[in-house]
């Protein structure tokens, strides 16, 4: 996120600067040296990230039994995926359902949320002295495992109103006790809020800075010129997070896209199937089901979802290289 | 890799009004937002609390109420540390977690730093369309990765070791790790490179001498979120590490969970204790540790 003000100047830029002196005796080895130096990374990547990409496209087209490439089955694994597996998308009522539908109801809430809640908590701490304290406060969870939030949100969410705490406050008010994680209609939202939980922190110490570089002149200007809080935050504030608002949706996204730990440790997917994502349906797939062919697919399909962030990524470079 | 700008005064009014009705009536006007953000505290911090407490309370005692209740019962215990330390093969688990965690950091720190001194102070061909590529395997979700690793360690036996997720959390690093370290790098002041390499400093020694002591804030940033990254792991885990006495805690407490779903005191603790590094983490290098999440959000 502040890769932005990392990159700073860019010396290095072709035309730029000037080249060094001795440049015909250099530049050969300079080759050399270089490939030196990337080496290892040439390796590794090669090795652990572009072939097993091109072998795993390769594979979602055949049955791959045993992870092997044994029946070509051209895009069979994909229809299958998308026309006659209830579980990874069934369009057949509605609302839809599925891992892939999961994922969009992440998507939507998710993000939104905790965007709205990072933006509100910023805004508020930036006018209290203790502005520090709650942004740490909030920002703990994202330092915990989501292997130990899911511990945490287990006893929040027990479904007896003598041992969990939500029931528990519930029961006050003469509610429940609700099953939020045995319930198919609630273990989706139930799941998403700790998400949110999880997340809010970081959107807040993001927007937090995005606030600060705000001058103080230019709030006290409008001030002095009659602006209520109301249009100060819509004027002046939210043009100025406008930037860091997108980034950090880019960045949601890509969270929920690869959402698996949080899902494997408090639901397994369940109950029955109901709160299964893509991640977990690949992971699911492939080891425990033994379809490679299917799994990879599944993996492919979350490959797809990625380019668009690819994409941006690479134009955000280029534009701040060319800055 | 900046900190946040420390604007003078930005939105809070630091001197205040000076009169008298004018300070009540600003706390007046705050007083929603106190409460507000008394909540938010409280949504935050009770359940991590209640985790801490139910994991010193007793068994007897966790299945019949809940932790607020200790206010009235006032009872506790280290039995539920003990045993999950030694019954449950947590002691190891932790042990696992240093041994997977530090290599895994080490190599894509050392690996990463030298390729992105390549990208930032060497000219070669094809540097700019190679580092575009870095940047775009960037976002290659793991899974893609996972059936055909899994084949070559078959032949190999890295799952049975640890040698399997030592190279795949290593390779995996390594786009985000050469993106940041890059970025950091090509901040450094040209001129002192150049007056290196004039006084005949060959490249590595330029790598080792300057370009490393003076970016360890980069350094440290980056080591501290991909060490919690690691230690915080259990996908790669899961797929990866298959001899149950390499297992690290993320794992061996999904296990507890689906083996004994009603153990609940055992899961307190077991959960603190993969909790307890990340937080002396984030206590102690609170700023580095925000710095290189905040670097990371892009991964």
């Amino acid at each position: 996120m502040t890769s932005s003000a990392m990159s700073g100047p860019v010396p290095h830029m072709p035309g730029a600067a000037a080249p060094p002196p001795a440049k015909s005796s250099t530049e050969g080895r300079s080759w050399l040296s270089a490939l030196l130096f990337l080496l290892p990374t040439g390796l590794l990547l090669g090795v652990f990230l572009v072939y097993p990409t091109i072998y795993t496209i390769l594979l979602s087209f055949d049955r791959g039994r045993r992870g092997e490439f044994n029946k070509f089955l051209g895009l069979d694994n994909y229809v299958t995926l998308f026309t006659k597996d209830p579980n990874f998308i069934d369009f057949s009522q509605f609302p839809p359902s599925g891992a892939l539908f999961n994922n969009i109801l992440w998507l939507v809430f998710y993000t939104s949320i905790v965007i709205i809640f990072g933006l509100v908590i910023a805004v508020m701490a930036s006018r209290v002295r203790y502005e520090s304290i709650i942004k740490s406060v909030v920002f703990l969870p994202m330092a915990i495992a989501a292997t130990a939030l899911a511990v945490i949100w287990r006893f929040v969410y027990a479904p007896d109103a003598k041992t969990g705490l939500l029931n528990a406050v519930l029961d006050v008010v003469h509610v429940g006790p609700i099953s939020w994680l045995g319930n198919p209609g609630f273990v989706n939202a139930s799941l998403i809020a700790v998400g949110i939980w999880g997340s809010v922190g970081f959107a807040t110490v993001i927007l937090s800075a995005a606030i600060k570089s705000i001058s103080a002149e230019i709030m006290e200007a409008a001030r002095v010129d009659g602006a209520n809080e109301i249009q100060i935050f819509r004027r002046i504030i939210l043009p100025m997070v406008s930037l860091p608002i997108s980034v950090l949706a880019v960045t949601l996204t890509v969270n929920v896209v690869k959402l698996f730990d949080l899902v494997y440790v408090m639901t397994l997917g369940g109950p029955g199937t109901s709160s299964r994502v893509i991640a977990f349906t690949m992971y699911q797939e492939a080891f425990p089901g033994g379809l490679f062919g299917k799994g990879a697919a599944v993996a492919v399909v979350m490959l797809i979802i990625m380019i668009p962030v690819m994409l941006f990524n690479i134009r955000r470079f280029r534009t701040e290289s060319v800055t | 890799m900046s900190d946040s700008p420390e604007v003078p005064g930005g939105l809070v009014n630091r001197e205040g009004p000076s009169t008298l009705s004018g300070r009540i009536l600003e706390r007046l006007n705050k007083t929603p937002i106190h409460i507000g953000l008394g909540i938010v505290a409280v949504i935050w911090l009770a359940p991590t609390i209640g985790l801490l407490v139910t994991s010193f309370r007793p068994r007897s005692d966790i299945q019949a109420t809940g932790w607020w209740e200790t206010i009235n019962t006032l009872r506790f215990t280290t039995e539920n540390y003990s045993s999950v330390l030694n019954a449950q093969g947590m002691l190891q688990a932790f042990v696992n977690n240093i041994i997977i965690s530090v290599p895994s950091t080490i190599l894509p720190l050392v690996i990463g730093s030298l390729a992105a001194y390549a990208f930032s102070w060497i000219k070669f061909p094809l540097r700019d369309t190679l580092f575009l590529t870095v940047i775009a395997l960037m976002m290659i979700p793991a899974q893609v990765a996972f059936i055909p690793i899994l084949q070559l360690f078959a032949q190999v036996g890295f799952t049975r070791n640890f040698m399997g997720i030592w190279l795949t959390h290593t390779a995996f690093a390594l786009p985000f790790g050469i993106f940041l370290l890059r970025n950091f790098f090509i901040t450094l002041p040209k001129d002192l490179i150049e007056a290196a390499r004039i006084d005949g400093a060959s490249r590595f020694g330029i790598f080792r001498t300057i370009v490393v002591p003076l970016s360890v804030p980069a350094i440290a940033a980056y080591g501290i979120f991909q060490f919690l990254w690691v230690w915080n792991d259990l996908l790669m885990a899961l797929v990866f590490v298959q001899e149950p006495r390499n297992w690290p805690l993320t794992r061996q407490i999904s296990t507890l969970l689906s083996q004994y779903g009603t153990e609940w005191n055992l899961l307190a603790a077991g959960a603190f204790l993969l909790m307890i590094v990340p937080l002396v983490v984030f206590f102690s290098l609170q700023r580095y540790f925000v710095q290189g999440l905040l670097a990371g959000s892009v991964k």
